[in-house]
């Protein structure tokens, strides 16, 4: 069985959604950090990277 | 039919655009905008990250949450005769506040009395034309950020010194319209086409009512005054898949505030009980393959 997915912020044990998606964001329920979900298989969470100042809509 | 998604990373939104797409028998292929890399003295022969020559794909759906990227990849694609939604004109025209009203203003939509200046003295000046309250909003930005109601002299001063020292030169273009007295709310339309499809009060006890903000999100019934505003203001930009956001001035009057050519909805489809996603997309593919 494969290790939880734990949040390289925090170390917490990510909780990944059954229909999770590569490059998906999700949240750290422990620390909030905003986490991308870099490979599904294996599994690889990755620091989302920073807000740039022309994101959003 | 062949689709790419454009997309930074996958939100909630693309999640559900996907699961529309799916409905309608597409699996988009996903591309990521930190993996272009086009080589712009060729044209669409070239391969994209997919590994698919980019002249396959019968359209490229943007979505991306980078602003720039997203308007400069519509900005070759277009060029190269790939169909976008929405194309590079809509989006170079939402993405900036002052092309904006200008489109606006050609099409004789109501918005806030808007001025724009070039330095902090003219800025200054610009600021006292429209009266205080004034709001100052970079040209370019989203999510409610760097927005600054002005309320007297001494606070606008000290904005302009903090803008023209701190900011760059996106900074430096003082764009200043009249705080418009709304009731609590604003309004997000959802234009798909030429019909209004869904809209939102967003309401607050702030200012900035932005659900990025903060902002509650509650249905807000169509009326044709409103479907009527948000068409039209959607066409003066180029039309296509558009949140138009509105305020109701004192006399409970329509006034167009921003549109945005890559919204985010996911708290909107709740309250409106419109399947925005699959909306927007059976629009689109209804549209391309009129054209097939």
């Amino acid at each position: 069985m494969d290790a939880p997915p734990l949040c390289p912020e925090c170390d917490a044990v990510v909780y990944i959604p059954v229909d999770a998606m590569e490059n998906e964001l999700l949240a750290c329920a422990e620390c909030g950090s905003e986490l991308e979900i870099m490979c599904l298989r294996p599994l690889e969470l990755a620091l989302a990277p920073e807000v740039e100042e022309d994101w959003g809509e | 039919m062949r689709v790419a998604l454009l997309v930074t990373h996958i939100r909630a939104e693309e999640k559900l655009l996907l699961a529309a797409f799916n409905k309608r028998g597409i699996s988009p292929d996903i591309i990521l905008d930190r993996e272009l890399n086009f080589e712009l003295s060729r044209g669409s022969e070239q391969l994209a990250p997919s590994g698919i020559a980019w002249q396959a794909y019968d359209l490229v759906f943007e979505r991306c949450v980078s602003t720039s990227r997203g308007m400069y990849a519509l900005a070759v694609l277009n060029c190269w005769g790939v169909r976008t939604f929405n194309t590079y004109e809509t989006a170079a025209v939402c993405g900036d506040k002052l092309r904006t009203s200008i489109a606006l203003t050609r099409r004789g939509i109501p918005q806030p009395h808007t001025r724009v200046a070039f330095t902090p003295q003219s800025a200054m000046q610009a600021i006292e034309d429209v009266a205080y309250p004034a709001v100052l909003k970079p040209v370019l930005g989203s999510w409610g950020r760097l927005l600054a109601r002005v309320h007297n002299r001494d606070s606008a001063e000290a904005i302009l010194e903090h803008r023209q020292t701190l900011g760059d030169y996106n900074h430096h273009i003082y764009y200043v319209q009249e705080y418009v007295d709304k009731p609590g709310r604003d309004i997000r339309a959802f234009v798909v086409g030429s019909r209004t499809i869904a809209a939102i009060y967003r309401a607050s006890n702030h200012w900035i009512t932005n659900t990025a903000r903060g902002g509650q999100a509650i249905n807000c019934p169509i009326t044709p005054e409103l479907d009527e505003i948000c068409v039209r203001a959607a066409q003066a930009v180029g039309g296509g898949i558009l949140a138009i956001d509105l305020l109701e001035d004192p006399r409970g009057d329509f006034v167009v505030n921003e549109i945005n050519h890559t919204m985010e909805f996911r708290n909107s489809s709740k309250p409106t009980g419109v399947d925005i996603a699959q909306a927007a997309i059976d629009f689109v593919v209804d549209q391309i393959g009129a054209l097939a």
